[in-house]
């Protein structure tokens, strides 16, 4: 899908100086104006790194990532609701847990009362890894019935996903343990499908490319 | 050899580490008053408390709480003085009693968390404690009794 929009590269001519004025020492600005007349301004970096193929690209990258988002490994601590799911069926979680303001749950009933820091050995025993949790109500990241656009456009919002750069949500997904858990997932429950460095490399490049959104 | 604290107490206990801290607590150091109802974090019963927090001891491992202030029924008050104690004496919540001390120490950390709780909050926060008895009216009306007191200023 590509956005119906045209675009001013007013970036390379406000590189030559003129605009310093206008945007400070960081050097020149792209303005894009879609149909609706709404305008943005972005960095230097964009007006000269990707280009149409690379956005193309870096587009279809995250496109293929984002089944790995979808998987209910990653999706079912990623819900639209305040209760996670769980299980390759996504189910509401027993007992009545909800996210909590913090992602940990409420009323005393925290995540932390089952889940461990790694996963206990034996069947229909709670998973675990490192800081096992939601995220918070604040900043949701649903990944629930979201389409590949939405997902990219959320992923890469610093209001949403938690201050990150692309790069740095590259860095999450590669190192963060409990991301990691969801191809260790213990007993009962079925990995993500995608291996784990594949699903990185195509997030790296998605992100190299200009983070753009299918 | 891992050093614990249970109840205020120090205790040297020679288990193995993935030891679940429940069998520590009854078995190793013999205090009974934990429950063991599932094994698996499903009912509730084994609830004690680790660094004021809520946790099932069934599945906690022993190693998680080295280091931490653990607190089981037996050490919620010396004489049974805990408001949320003299609320299910006064309401006369158990029939049984075998669920008991996990609803009295998840009654407790919701009250921490919330000291003003509604039915809904209530419902959300003890749904993990199960009573085959079927108290959950009067551990409800308790809840609210214990609430009230702390409020006024019991403790």
């Amino acid at each position: 899908m590509h956005a119906n929009k045209f675009r001013f590269h007013i970036g390379k001519l406000l590189c030559t100086g003129a605009a310093l004025v206008l945007v400070g020492l960081t050097g020149s600005a792209m303005l894009e104006v879609d149909r609706g007349g709404r305008s943005t301004w972005s960095g230097c970096s964009d007006a000269f790194a990707a280009s149409g193929p690379e956005k193309a690209a870096s587009a279809a990258a995250f496109a293929k990532a984002s089944r790995v988002l979808l998987h209910p490994r990653c999706m079912n601590c990623h819900p639209a609701g305040n209760r996670p799911l769980v299980g390759d069926k996504s189910q509401p979680h027993p007992m009545h847990v909800e996210r909590g303001p913090s992602g940990m749950g409420k009323n005393g009933l925290f995540c932390q009362a089952c889940h461990q820091e790694k996963n206990l050995t034996g069947k229909d025993l709670p998973p675990g890894a490192p800081e096992w949790q939601l995220p918070p109500a604040d900043t949701p990241m649903v990944f629930e019935k979201k389409p590949p656009r939405q997902l990219c456009e959320q992923l890469k919002d610093p209001a949403q996903n938690g201050s990150r750069s692309p790069a740095q949500v590259v860095d999450h997904v590669r190192d963060a343990p409990l991301v990691l858990w969801g191809w260790h997932p213990g007993e009962g429950r079925t990995p993500v499908s995608m291996p784990h460095d594949e699903f990185v490399s195509l997030m790296s490049e998605w992100a190299q490319k200009g983070a753009a959104c299918p | 050899m891992l050093s614990l604290s249970v109840n205020g107490k120090k205790y040297q206990v020679d288990v193995p580490v993935d030891t679940p801290l429940l069998w520590v607590i009854r078995d190793t150091i013999g205090l009974t008053g934990t429950k063991y109802g599932c094994g698996k974090a499903l009912c509730g019963a084994c609830t004690v408390h680790v660094d004021g927090l809520a946790v099932r001891s069934c599945v906690t491992p022993v190693s998680a709480v080295v280091g931490k202030e653990v607190v089981t029924i037996e050490g919620l008050s010396h004489n049974l003085e805990h408001p949320v104690q003299q609320a299910w004496i006064a309401e006369e919540v158990p029939q049984c009693g075998y669920c008991q001390p996990g609803q009295i120490m998840m009654a407790t950390a919701l009250l921490a968390a919330n000291p003003k709780p509604s039915d809904a909050d209530i419902d959300q926060a003890m749904s993990g404690n199960l009573c085959r008895c079927g108290t959950y009216q009067r551990i409800r009306k308790a809840i609210h009794r214990a609430a009230n007191t702390m409020a006024s200023g019991g403790r």
